[in-house]
């Protein structure tokens, strides 16, 4: 008899259980859920999921699903090539979980390895684009256009309401950009660029190379943009500009695009980084996180998130963007990906690519074809008057997908991947035969400048050095690998290895987004499967599993109940009710569709104030578009007014959206569309296990109730239910090579592992709770006096009587091992703690008494038994560093270094703390010249 | 010096106007790091957000207090921001700004009301 994944899964097991409900007073689980969760919110039907599979069961079912998918040579192109991750990054990196289990790097001393990768790939963007700044990724090349568009609308001169889109760019991104643009009150004008009349605009994106392959040398429309005070965005790709002139040289503003064959699967769509660079003058409005390089308390170089005031948590609703979050993963892997290859290796790449492509431009000219641009780098448009259909289906006999463009064009776009076998079969399918090399990058458009000069792209070309470069950071980070990382309101849960398995199966990651139907079987059983487990979980009647992340499903959650009430009659319906506790994401996103935010106020015990709240949707009853409310609250507890909420909402006309931030504290046990939501977006990466990749990939699926499925994000290329309106990412269904991870957890868990998992992590915060109750008050609880699945702790008294800071006490849990909780979110001066089910007992006693001591450490400075500025607590975190030389301070080596002891594990924090005034007053966002390196070392 | 309920102070002096943050407003800002400041010749209108002024923990809109023409910003705050921390009622000015309507100042807090204002 095999152990049920639910017991590998879930951390306490039964002994500890009891021990957990005996200190919180219970006498069964069942009896302490029954206290926690108001009995009118449970669901009305146990969860009708299929009996749950063993991992081995799970991964059979998968493989066999898998197997449906076909894997084709893809010479697609748009945005999507074929390319091969590096072996040592690949099993380093993407297969290891000290890269994947990482969180967003807030706490920038705990985070240092892979802020330096990210800093290796920010300057990987700014010297192949040629721009000054670049961001740490953007969720995929369509959604950076549509950013581009916001920005330029803000800082141009000129007042039009027009954004120029080139017609030869790729069709996804010109569908997220009408969806936007519509959000936006922004008309798109898409046309060739000779008719661009700058004047008329506030900006232009332009594609280089173009969605056909042919390459336009912009400089002098560029010109006349800066004249008439436009903005000229381009659309790119990274692996041609190691051979063309960049962006930057030709004037740009903004260049963009995606690192996705830097070694990244294609994945069906995704997850990849969209690269982001802009001029200098544009940082402050870039949208997305920025790394940048400051200094430690002892003035050692150390780098964190800059200018995070950028952000939409501190804007709200003056915000430019709601973007939460990057691609760190593959932003991380694509970094690596030119560390592994250096310049050379790319432009070596890069040329034999190039090469190809005019063999076989030659090839087919030779045999009569028309090539539609003699220009290019790496695809070609053919073509073929009337014969595209049977082009298309020959090649597709040998397995090799072309683009299909039109009756008459045929699109092939080649890649590091393509063998002269590949290019011999080709030939074959137009007839014709190797002779000349034809056509290719213009002379003027070639690129002289140098990139990737930095010495972090020239010292790792052996296996060995790459593979301990990759290890000495990960080392620097601490991960779920290490302990548990109790973020409230992030779950930071167990990311299985038999659920992140699937995802570097080929039969998931070789499959181009736009492949034929026919190929891609597989997938489709997958997402019918998962969609209908979303479903039951939810009690929604449909899904778009579009979505990017958690934001990106606010946006399109909203964009639906906009286009609902339009097409009811409520086109005058523009206000969104939210409450003041949201997250700041939740006005970013209502301010992009044009919606007018009207808070609600909250009370003293942190409820939503619903007096407030049905005054305001009376007053609003004529222009209510929508609420926009987080279940559980942000504040951790189980709202019993929830209901009344929906009801009153929908009384004055209104729709609910529910943020599932918290879903996992619902899952069987509650559903939002029983309480009375009409949508709701689902953290794929909080609550079904996507791990946080050290700060993305995330998935933010959206679940909607049947009058809304039509309003649902449709796509372009790939015609969806819900039509080609309205897309909201670059692939159809987002980041489709992740979505098995869902399924697996989904499908190990079953009904009964899924609600046992709810109810333990309800269960583990509140025994945390109140072990840690003596020592720090918890701000917020239910009418039971319980929380839900997390639990804040006030420190607000703490700094008053000591001098402490919350600061100061997230930074001192390194020291003990730990990761702080989330800091001052939702109240200042407050941490949130989530344990998850993941953890157990013996770990979350770890990190009690870890509080614990540091409440004693600051009832040490508060009663002056210890220096109020030279303490454990202000010199936090302790350094290897600080073993070198004399020890000065008035307490030992053993409380700073080993405070609870020595249990055969030590963390040591590679940084003190990193001085973020600093680095805001001095903005630096590249890698630091070598010498810098040395001196820190030293 | 008079106050607004935004936070700003105002000095007159010849029908010029010197705005600035307030010592109360620094405080809450914490460590400035940037400062965002309009372009000489705007003419703006008593309440309009004008500059903005970014920490590393918040980025808040500075409203002008009074109506007219900016006719000098502080351009020292480019190089050393943190001059609005260390003198933010007197070296860290914002603007100057040529009154329009110099009624304006009435509606304005003394010192004494401010106090009791953020109190």
């Amino acid at each position: 008899m095999s152990v049920p994944f639910s017991a590998r899964h879930i951390g306490p097991d039964a002994t500890e259980t009891s021990a957990m409900l005996k200190v919180l007073g219970a006498a069964s689980l069942d009896d302490f859920i029954a206290k926690a969760v108001p009995a009118k919110l449970r669901a009305k039907r146990a969860l009708a999921l299929e009996p749950a599979l063993s991992e081995a069961e799970a991964l059979a079912k998968l493989k066999h699903i898998a197997s449906k998918n076909k894997i084709f040579t893809s010479l697609i192109g748009m945005g999507y090539y074929g390319t091969h991750t590096p072996p040592v990054i690949l099993r380093n990196v993407l297969e290891n979980p000290g890269w994947y289990t990482a969180y967003t790097p807030y706490q920038a001393e705990v985070s240092q390895g892979r802020l330096e990768a990210l800093l290796n790939y920010q300057q990987m963007v700014m010297d192949l684009t040629g721009l000054d700044i670049a961001n740490a990724s953007l969720l995929d090349e369509a959604t950076a256009a549509a950013e581009a568009m916001a920005m330029a609308k803000r800082h141009a001169k000129s007042n039009s309401s027009i954004f120029f889109v080139d017609a030869n760019t790729h069709e996804q991104t010109i569908g997220v950009l009408q969806t936007r643009a519509s959000g936006f009150g922004i008309t798109l004008k898409i046309a060739d660029v000779a008719e661009l009349k700058a004047s008329q605009v506030f900006g232009a994106l332009l594609s280089y190379p173009g969605s056909s392959g042919a390459l336009r040398d912009y400089s002098s429309v560029i010109s006349k943009l800066h004249e008439a005070g436009a903005l000229a965005i381009m659309a790119t790709d990274l692996l041609a500009l190691t051979l063309l002139k960049s962006p930057g040289e030709l004037g740009a503003d903004i260049a963009l695009g995606s690192t996705q064959r830097f070694g990244v699967p294609m994945g069906f769509g995704g997850p990849h980084a969209a690269f982001f660079a802009v001029k200098d003058e544009l940082k402050r409005i870039m949208p997305g996180r920025l790394i940048g390089v400051s200094v430690d308390a002892k003035g050692n170089r150390a780098l964190r998130m800059a200018l995070q005031t950028r952000e939409q948590h501190i804007r709200r609703d003056k915000a430019t963007s709601n973007i939460c979050t990057a691609q760190v993963l593959l932003a991380v892997m694509a970094g690596f990906y030119a560390c592994w290859y250096g310049p050379e290796g790319l432009k070596a790449m890069a040329e034999d690519i190039h090469a190809k492509t005019q063999r076989l431009a030659g090839a087919l000219k030779i045999s009569g074809h028309h090539i539609v641009s003699e220009t290019f780098f790496d695809t070609l448009t053919v073509k073929v008057v009337g014969g595209a259909k049977r082009i298309i289906a020959a090649a597709a006999k040998i397995a090799i997908n072309l683009r299909v463009i039109d009756k008459d064009h045929v699109g092939i776009s080649l890649d590091e991947t393509t063998t002269d076998e590949v290019i011999e079969k080709l030939l074959r399918v137009f007839g014709a035969k190797a002779t000349i090399s034809a056509g290719g990058i213009p002379l003027n458009l070639k690129r002289q400048s140098k990139f990737l000069t930095h010495p972090v792209f020239h010292r790792y070309r052996t296996e060995t050095e790459m593979m301990r470069y990759m290890r000495l950071l990960q080392g620097k980070d601490l991960a779920l690998d290490q302990a548990m990382i109790a973020l409230g309101s992030c779950t930071m849960k167990l990311n299985a290895a038999a659920e992140m398995i699937p995802v570097t199966w080929p039969e998931f990651g070789a499959l181009h987004p736009f492949a034929p139907r026919a190929q891609t079987k597989g997938y489709a059983e997958l997402f019918v499967s998962l969609e209908k487990m979303l479903c039951d979980i939810t009690g929604f009647d449909a899904v778009s599993l579009q979505p990017n992340a958690g934001s990106q499903g606010e946006y399109a959650g909203l964009m639906a109940i906009r286009r609902y009430h339009d097409a009811n009659g409520g086109k005058a319906r523009d206000v969104c009710l939210i409450p003041i506790s949201a997250h700041g994401t939740n006005p970013a996103s209502a301010a992009m569709c044009s919606m007018k935010i009207v808070v609600v106020a909250c009370d003293a015990l942190g409820n939503v104030d619903v007096a407030d709240l049905e005054a305001k949707a009376q007053q609003h009853s004529a222009d209510l578009a929508a609420l926009m409310i987080t279940y559980p609250s942000t504040h951790g507890v189980y709202e019993d007014s929830i209901m009344d909420i929906c009801r009153i909402i929908h009384a004055h006309g209104g729709q609910v959206y529910l943020d599932g931030a918290n879903l996992n504290a619902q899952v069987g046990l509650m559903r939002p569309a029983e309480l009375g939501a009409d949508v709701c977006h689902m953290n794929l990466h909080k609550t079904f296990c996507i791990p946080h990749g050290g700060g993305g990939p995330g998935m933010g699926p959206i679940g909607v109730r049947a009058h809304l499925a039509a309003h649902l994000p449709g796509h372009d290329v790939m015609r969806l239910p819900s039509g080609k309106r309205g897309a909201v990412s670059a692939a159809p269904f987002g980041s489709a090579s992740i979505l098995p991870i869902s399924w697996m957890y989904i499908a190990m868990m079953g009904a009964e592992g899924l609600t046992q998992a709810t109810k333990m992590a309800v269960l583990n915060a509140n025994y945390m709770a109140a072990r840690l109750k003596p020592h720090f008050p918890i701000l917020y609880t239910g009418p039971a006096g319980t929380v839900a699945h997390e639990c804040i702790l006030d420190l607000r008294w703490v700094k008053e009587r000591s001098g402490i800071s919350v600061e100061d006490v997230a930074k001192r849990l390194a020291d003990y091992g730990f990761h702080a909780p989330t800091m001052s979110f939702p109240v200042v001066d407050t941490l949130m703690v989530e344990p998850t089910e993941s953890e157990a007992k013996g770990e979350l006693d770890r990190f009690c008494d870890a509080m614990i001591a540091i409440a004693k450490e600051i009832a040490d400075v508060e009663h002056g038994r210890v220096d109020k500025l030279d303490n454990a607590l202000k010199n936090a975190p302790h350094t290897h560093q600080d073993l070198l030389g004399e020890w000065h301070h008035p307490y030992s080596k053993t409380q700073a270094f080993f405070p609870l002891g020595d249990h055969g594990f030590k963390y040591w924090p590679p940084v003190k703390r990193v001085d973020n005034v600093y680095g805001d007053r001095n903005l630096i966002c590249s890698c630091p010249p070598m010498e810098d390196y040395l001196v820190a070392a030293e | 010096m008079k106050f607004s309920k935004d936070h700003e102070w105002v000095t007159v002096s010849g029908g010029i106007a010197t705005i600035g943050i307030s010592t109360h407003a620094q405080e809450q800002l914490g460590d400035v790091v940037f400062v965002d400041l309009p372009k000489k010749g705007r003419v703006v209108k008593a309440h309009e957000s004008v500059a903005t002024v970014e920490s590393v923990k918040a980025a808040s809109d500075v409203y002008v207090p009074v109506s007219g023409e900016v006719v000098e910003v502080n351009a020292e705050l480019a190089g050393d921001p943190a001059l609005v921390n260390r003198a933010p009622e007197a070296e860290g000015w914002f603007m100057k700004v040529k009154l329009s309507n110099e009624a304006e100042l009435a509606g304005l807090m003394d010192k004494t009301a401010y106090d009791k204002f953020v109190s």
